[in-house]
């Protein structure tokens, strides 16, 4: 027999309180030692409170009750479908925690000798030789810290090459169908960022790059597939136009997940790109992380890149600190190790075949569910995609449904909502990216919540405007959250500060 | 949807109100609508140059950041202060109290290419059209399809 709700007590399930909200004073978890004489000099007076206001006092199991019920509340991919578009909320499978986890890499030291690190060099060695052979590329840095810091890095190997030839040049070249990265990424580099616009297929056009590319450009940043999910036909085009006057081409591999066993961005006349080891090498991601974002190059560039680098010896790995020409240092020690060993462990189980058939498998699924979203969803761009799709909400306009409105009412049908309002090319943007990982049953169970969710729009719109229903909090406002963020709870009043 | 008369648009959605060599400028009620609601706005110092047609500053709402284009060139003679405490005032009252900077013109004939109220309104409108048709289109290709 089935609880009933109705006898349910609903009182902690809908209004958790928060921890300065409950306990009593006098309640604890553990004691204290006596204090000793010695204990009470070893922090000078002046320092010590006397008292903390609104100081929670809590017995362990209510902190415990307290934090699982919030562990409930989770959206993971563990437990439901996660389809962000651009950011790739790919599923890292257990097999990269159970590798990073073995004593040999995880309890080693970052100072301890080299000649008692050198399995981990030889795993770093072995995972540059892999991104190098996955990228058609030359050299590589394992060390930037995430696809950002990649970016950045990569830049700067672009302005001391040029520098040495001369001229650092000012400008870089960014399509309005960037990652925001990438125009933040040139500023903080020093260049100016020269904007081009996407045709209406939604790709960057040669002759649009021909007509502002002279010899103030030091590079084009190109994102490959681009983040409206295409591919960049015409990229040897445009790279061999941005070349022609000197200028480096630089590719955000940000979406080498579509890519990688099938397309080699180093045979397209790229110079520098980086990767997102979150996003293509299932490393974790989005909190989760850190990240890794590795920069390859082509030969060229190779001696501008970080120090250290790791050079093989007489069978012996050996860090070489000593290139004149190197930007120097970009991280502590060598990158977020761990995340290396994922990427590693992830390479590895797969293999050559598993790395193509995961890109291939992403594709499928991102044009099974364009095909099938058709139905309800006005699709932004007609062409099969790459590894997401991208619908507005312009069918759903005249019923005063908009896309935050769908999101919203995603989570009542047990999904997370895609990526909204991105990329910005799009008004009204629905992003949504499978990832290779999910069956054909999800895919089906997705699309038929979206596509209630259109006939909702239709029939009775306020259910998709109000929505979420079922959620612990309903419609946040968002914009109230933005203007006047409360920052920091304020105990002592009893409320926020 | 109201276009005030007096004032001057372009097309990328700033008004101008004109006195004399001073020109006020802030963004439409159909560029606040578009934009939703504004969380932040980024506007240049007092004494700084305007370029026509260039970014002068940004507004931030929920669903995107958008530089706002300076319709016509000049130095900034006053910021609206109200504006980075209370990004709403942008949305409450665009032509009002949501004005964004005053500028003192350094060519009048930047004034050349704006739209009158009329023009602004009859391009707005075939704005939405082309989204429109657009839309129509969309549907006719369905009812095929069925």
């Amino acid at each position: 027999m089935s609880e009933s709700s109705a006898i349910k007590p609903q009182s902690e399930a809908s209004a958790p309180r928060l921890l300065f909200e409950s306990g009593s004073p006098g309640r604890s978890s553990f004691y204290w030692p006596a204090e000793s004489e010695k204990g009470q000099t070893t922090i000078p007076g002046e320092f010590l409170r006397e008292d903390i206001p609104g100081f929670p006092e809590l017995g362990e199991l209510e902190v415990l009750r307290h934090f699982t019920r919030l562990s409930h509340r989770n959206f993971a991919i563990e437990s439901q479908f996660y389809p962000l578009g651009s950011c790739t909320m790919k599923y890292n499978p257990k097999v990269n925690e159970v590798v990073a986890r073995l004593p040999g890499f995880a309890q080693i030291h970052p100072l301890a000798p080299i000649e008692i690190l050198q399995g981990a060099m030889e795993l770093l060695y072995d995972l540059e030789r892999i991104l190098i052979e996955i990228s058609g590329m030359d050299c590589i840095s394992l060390q930037p810290s995430a696809g950002a810091q990649g970016e950045l890095t990569g830049l700067m190997l672009i302005r001391a090459c040029l520098t040495e030839k001369g001229n650092p040049r000012k400008k870089i070249i960014v399509p309005d169908t960037a990652h925001g990265t990438n125009p933040a990424s040139s500023t903080l580099c020093g260049y100016d960022v020269v904007q081009i616009s996407s045709t209406a297929r939604g790709v960057i056009d040669t002759a649009t790059v021909a007509k502002v590319m002279d010899e103030d450009v030091a590079a084009i940043m190109i994102t490959n597939p681009n983040t409206l999910g295409l591919f960049e036909r015409d990229i040897e085009a445009i790279a061999a136009v941005v070349h022609q006057k000197g200028g480096l081409v630089y590719l955000d591999g940000a979406n080498l997940n579509a890519l990688m066993g099938v397309a080699k961005p180093g045979h397209m006349g790229v110079d520098v790109l980086h990767m997102n080891l979150h996003k293509t090498f299932s490393t974790p991601h989005g909190g989760g992380g850190p990240g890794a974002g590795p920069v390859a190059v082509k030969e060229g560039l190779s001696e501008y890149l970080p120090v250290p680098r790791i050079v093989k010896q007489n069978d012996k790995f050996e860090l070489l600190e000593d290139c004149p020409k190197s930007i120097g240092r970009v991280r502590s020690f060598f990158g977020n190790f761990g995340i290396l060993v994922r990427a590693y462990t992830y390479i590895i189980s797969l293999g050559r075949e598993g790395l193509e058939e995961s890109s291939r498998m992403a594709l499928l699924n991102a044009n099974y569910i364009r095909k099938k979203l058709e139905k309800g969803y006005q699709i932004a761009y007609g062409e099969p995609c790459m590894h997401e799709c991208i619908f507005t909400d312009r069918l759903q306009h005249k019923y005063g449904v908009n896309t935050l409105d769908i999101a919203k009412r995603l989570l009542d049908y047990g999904f997370h909502p895609p990526t909204i309002y991105f990329p910005l090319v799009v008004s009204g943007a629905l992003m949504i990216e499978p990832t290779e990982t999910e069956t054909p049953e999800m895919l089906d169970a997705f699309v038929e919540a979206m596509l209630a969710i259109a006939q909702e729009a239709k029939e009775n719109p306020d259910v998709v405007k109000n929505a979420p229903h079922s959620t612990p909090v309903k419609r946040l406002d968002e914009a109230r959250a933005a203007r006047k963020p409360i920052l920091r709870w304020d105990p002592g009043q009893g409320g926020a500060e | 949807m109201e276009f005030p008369e007096g004032l001057k648009y372009s097309k990328e959605h700033e008004w101008v109100l004109v006195e004399g060599n001073t020109a006020t400028i802030g963004i439409t009620e159909f560029a606040q609508e578009e934009l939703g609601d504004i969380v932040y706005v980024e506007l240049p110092e007092v004494g700084e140059k305007v370029v026509k047609d260039d970014p002068f500053g940004a507004v931030e709402s929920v669903k995107a950041v958008s530089d706002v284009y300076a319709p016509v060139g000049g130095t900034v003679l006053e910021v609206n202060d109200v504006l980075p405490d209370n990004p709403e005032t942008i949305n409450d009252d665009p032509y009002g109290d949501g004005w964004m900077i005053r500028v003192e013109m350094t060519d009048e004939e930047d004034l050349k290419d704006l739209m009158t109220a009329e023009e602004y309104a009859e391009y707005v409108e075939q704005q939405k059209e082309d989204e429109d048709e657009e839309e129509e289109e969309d549907e006719a290709e369905d009812e095929e399809e069925k």
